[in-house]
């Protein structure tokens, strides 16, 4: 059985394409056939997380408009043979999405993979809606701050009332990832907790990755962060939240760095 | 010791909390006016349309201010008038 997963925010630099690099390489990595597709036209970035950059020759607007077949479009990922990358347009505007070409496409990626997972553009327009409209689950990514809360709850009301599945008076499954979460600053009361985030957004949790450094080191050398430094903080995060979406209970915490002894004391004298 | 008697010690306020709860006023606003029009543009459309009924006027001498309060919200319309409207209006008469 076959899902599209839209990740989504609303709000721009929350970590929607990091995310969308790290789950997908993390699915791919349990056996499953993964294509993440890029649909922020005119600002692809998913191609140079995943390390990709220098291989697109085709992408997503050149298959819905038919310039390309899909097969000659999709970009195998050099480390997992079952990862694939569906490239955004670079020069073309996102007017070019139409809703026919992109369900044609996404009904075709739906035969060809387990799990369809598609990067929202920031914003609330034509990308972002087309990102989200043939979605059977979405991720909300969403920062702990007040702006990105709020862009949250915006997406969750497009969700509820743009998609196919919402028109048919189905439901889109929701679940929220927080990421650059500080569990130090939360517990000090300088950053919304976990709890407040959820009550006010009232949906599920999916996962919380701690801010890291290890997430601008993926994506300096476009790696996804669950391949690049797989002991680390957020890659257990987003491996863990890869099970929960497979169905599987995973208990949830914050995974915090593993320190040793040499990294604390040249930590504390840094301070 | 507890993080309220830390804080206690150290004199400073939490700022968390105060995001939450401007959080849930806000969504609980917005949520409300969730595929309702714009109720601001209208009533600035509408009060407009009134108003240019009797006077000449120039839409962007309009400005429209809305307070939310926690008990009533006032709606501040406030449109420029040139002082020579009487006059006009008599010479249409």
């Amino acid at each position: 059985m076959s899902k599209v997963l839209v990740v989504t925010s609303g709000k721009g630099g929350v970590g929607k394409t990091t995310t969308t690099a790290a789950l997908g390489a993390a699915l791919a990595q349990r056996g499953d056939k993964v294509v993440v597709v890029d649909f922020d036209v005119g600002l692809r970035n998913l191609d140079l997380v995943m390390g990709a950059e220098r291989r697109v020759v085709f992408d997503l607007i050149n298959v819905v408009q038919g310039v390309a077949k899909l097969p000659q479009a999709l970009i195998r990922d050099k480390r997992l043979e079952n990862l694939w990358l569906l490239p955004a347009s670079q020069t073309r505007d996102k007017d070019a999405l139409t809703e026919e070409g992109v369900g044609k496409v996404i009904d075709d990626l739906r035969g060809r993979f387990d799990w369809v997972i598609c990067d929202s553009p920031a914003g609330i327009e034509r990308g972002a809606s087309m990102a989200m409209r043939f979605a059977d689950e979405a991720v909300i990514v969403t920062n702990p701050e007040v702006s990105s809360v709020r862009d949250s709850d915006r997406i969750i009301g497009m969700l509820d009332s743009k998609t196919v599945r919402a028109e048919k008076g189905e439901r889109v499954e929701k679940h929220i990832l927080i990421t650059r979460y500080d569990p130090s600053r939360a517990a000090r009361g300088e950053m919304l907790t976990i709890e407040d985030i959820l009550e006010i957004l009232a949906t599920p949790l999916l996962g919380i990755i701690p801010e890291s450094q290890d997430v601008l080191k993926a994506s300096n050398v476009g790696t996804p962060v669950t391949l690049s430094n797989a002991d680390g903080a957020p890659a257990r995060a987003y491996i863990d939240a890869a099970r929960r979406l497979c169905g599987d209970t995973v208990p949830m915490q914050v995974p915090t760095e593993r320190k040793g002894f040499m990294d604390r004391l040249l930590r504390r004298r840094a301070a | 010791m507890s993080m309220g008697l830390l804080r206690l010690l150290r004199g400073k306020k939490a700022s968390a909390p105060v995001a939450r709860e401007r959080l849930q006023i806000l969504l609980a606003h917005e949520r409300g006016l969730r595929g309702q029009p714009d109720l601001l543009g209208v009533l600035r459309e509408e009060i407009l349309a009134v108003v240019s009924r009797h006077v000449t006027l120039d839409p962007t001498k309009v400005i429209v201010r809305l307070d939310r309060g926690d008990e009533v919200s006032t709606l501040e319309v406030d449109i420029e008038v040139p002082n020579d409207f009487e006059r006009k209006r008599v010479a249409v008469a």
